[in-house]
């Protein structure tokens, strides 16, 4: 009988099995692969496999214009957009020298730190999720929603943002767009609040997550950690005060830190995060609500060589149509230099290294994604731990396929 | 911040000599360039220094130069101290027909993927990396596509006239 039954060789005397989490799988909230061995439940090794979604964003860079790679910055994380648009405006706005006017960078920080709640919310109502509670993630939820009404009033689009020009905003904040900001000030923080007492001293969600997917600091800086993540195990780097962008040096906020490096802190990291940038936005209001008149018009800054105009203006002004042709066309040749710039995004450091020979693209682009960087680290993270709980460190990692793919 | 971008060039040119060139600022990020064959022990030494104590890989990348002969690959390290923060950048540049360089994964983790990324892009051989396979691209894959010599729209197209939008 037994040469009826076609069996692999070696399959009987292995001791393990082999289990593919993903490519595509509801637990891990995108397309990634991880080839399991498992001991029972136990995790033995993981091969983590990436690239599904691979869009060649870098190739493509050389061949466009720089307001033209914009749109390419929202697909990398794509649940925070605006910071990626952001450091992309910033990166161009270095390079060709242009200070902004203040009342410019107080709208971008409103823009950038609301995009941090809407990413940290998401991360954080997700290992909500995957550890079992769901209600979390429906009450927040909602508050996504109105971020991003906020986004549609300034730029017309939600989830893609492609918010702001280089140089400043493409219009000026409409009236609804800050009454829509003052509903979400007056009423996030009841909700966050709540959101934080359902979990934060939860006994079930904390023996799930203290001691989870825990990495130190000495490895999670050798790893190349940024952001959330790295701060979870204990190192204070962020971007926002190192090396300063968009004004950030005149705010007063605290960075929090963690210590363990695992779930839990991670989550509270974010949290704490989420109730910082609703105090830089609270900041950032009170300073855009001091322009009065013609200042509180300003959006953004006079350079009309690399600012793409209003196309009302387009079609009724000489100088903005010459302009808009010239950027349009590709006619503005670039500086040429060599920079890197980065940005504190919703998962760290987000870099972007950027070459110009002159031309009108840029003659190498490279993004430093910080998802990218730290997935090298899951498989040690989860070894040796419980299968489920390789589900809830991915989650709360926040690994976003658009980031790490490029 | 007691470092400064002389103080580090300063310490570097001891230890190296005339080794390393092409010192500039852009942008005020010391750069300079190494020979290839020197750039663990650079990175080495940026490390260990109890001033310099570059512990952090930023970035990692490469850059295709295919006209400059016989030195075509440009590996690009972005280093920060996160002590002093401070940054700086140095590149090594490669022979594209022998695009071998030390692997930097023995010091930096983080230099794993990076540099897989770069192989799989630009076809740099680092040596002593544990798993030098491709990354984003298809395994099948027999080239390197972020190279210059491999445009992005099809050149053999006629229906488009670049000309017309200053792309030449």
């Amino acid at each position: 009988m037994s040469d009826h039954i076609l069996l692999p060789e070696g399959s009987i005397e292995k001791l393990s099995t082999t289990l593919n989490l993903g490519p595509t799988h509801p637990a891990t909230h995108g397309v990634f692969q991880n080839i399991l061995e498992l001991d029972g439940e136990r995790i033995l090794k993981a091969t983590s496999t990436v690239g599904y979604i691979h869009r060649a964003f870098e190739k493509l860079a050389e061949r466009r214009p720089l307001y033209q790679i914009t749109p390419l910055t929202d697909r990398l994380n794509y649940c925070s957009s605006p910071i990626n648009n952001m450091g992309w405006h910033i990166t161009c706005e270095r390079l060709f020298g242009i200070t902004l006017p203040k009342r410019v960078d107080y709208l971008r920080i409103i823009i950038m730190e609301l995009s941090r709640i809407s990413d940290h919310l998401i991360c954080n109502s997700i290992v909500g999720v995957d550890s079992g509670a769901f209600s979390g993630f429906l009450y927040l939820m909602q508050f996504r929603e109105l971020i991003y009404e906020i986004y549609e009033e300034v730029c017309g689009s939600r989830l893609t943002t492609n918010i702001g020009r280089i140089g400043g905003f493409e219009r000026n904040f409409t009236n609804k767009a800050f009454e829509k900001l003052e509903q979400f000030l007056a009423t996030y923080p009841k909700q966050l609040k709540e959101f934080e007492n359902l979990f934060n001293r939860n006994r079930i969600f904390m023996d799930r997550t203290i001691g989870c997917g825990a990495i130190s600091a000495e490895r999670a800086l050798n790893y190349g950690f940024t952001g959330p993540n790295l701060r979870a195990a204990g190192v204070d780097y962020d971007v926002r005060v190192h090396t300063p962008y968009s004004s950030y040096e005149e705010f007063d906020f605290s960075i929090p830190v963690g210590k363990t490096g695992d779930c839990y802190d991670r989550f509270l990291v974010r949290n704490q995060e989420m109730w910082q940038s609703l105090s830089l936005i609270n900041q950032a209001y009170n300073k855009v609500k001091e322009f009065k008149g013609a200042d509180a018009e300003v959006f953004h800054a006079d350079v009309p060589a690399y600012y793409l105009p209003e196309k009302k203006d387009v079609y009724t002004k000489m100088e903005a149509l010459i302009y808009h042709f010239k950027i349009i066309m590709g006619e503005t040749d670039i500086p040429a230099g060599e920079l890197y710039s980065s940005v504190e995004a919703g998962n760290g450091e987000l870099g972007f290294y950027l070459i110009s020979d002159g031309g009108r693209t840029p003659y190498r682009l490279h993004f430093r994604r910080p998802c990218f960087i730290y997935y090298q680290a899951f498989e040690e993270l989860i070894k040796g731990g419980m299968l489920s709980d390789a589900v809830i460190t991915m989650s709360s990692l926040n690994l976003i396929a658009g980031e790490l793919d490029a | 911040m007691s470092l400064t971008n002389e103080l580090i060039q300063q310490k570097l040119t001891d230890k190296f000599g005339d080794k390393l060139i092409d010192w500039a600022q852009p942008y005020g990020m010391l750069t300079f360039t190494a020979p290839k064959e020197l750039n663990l022990k650079v990175l080495q030494f940026l490390y260990d220094d109890p001033e310099l104590m570059f512990q952090f890989l930023t970035d990692l990348q490469a850059v295709h130069y295919p006209d400059n002969k016989g030195a075509e690959l440009a590996v690009v390290y972005h280093l920060h101290n996160l002590t002093d923060n401070i940054r700086l950048r140095f590149k090594i540049f490669t022979d594209i027909n022998n695009p071998d360089v030390y692997s930097a994964t023995a010091l930096f983790a983080a230099a794993n993927f990076m540099e897989r990324e770069t192989y799989d892009f630009f076809g740099v051989n680092f040596t002593g990396h544990p798993n030098l396979i491709r990354i984003l691209n298809v395994d099948e894959m027999d080239y390197f596509p972020m190279r210059k010599e491999f445009p992005l729209e099809d050149q053999s197209r006629v229906d488009k006239d670049d000309e017309m939008f200053g792309r030449g």
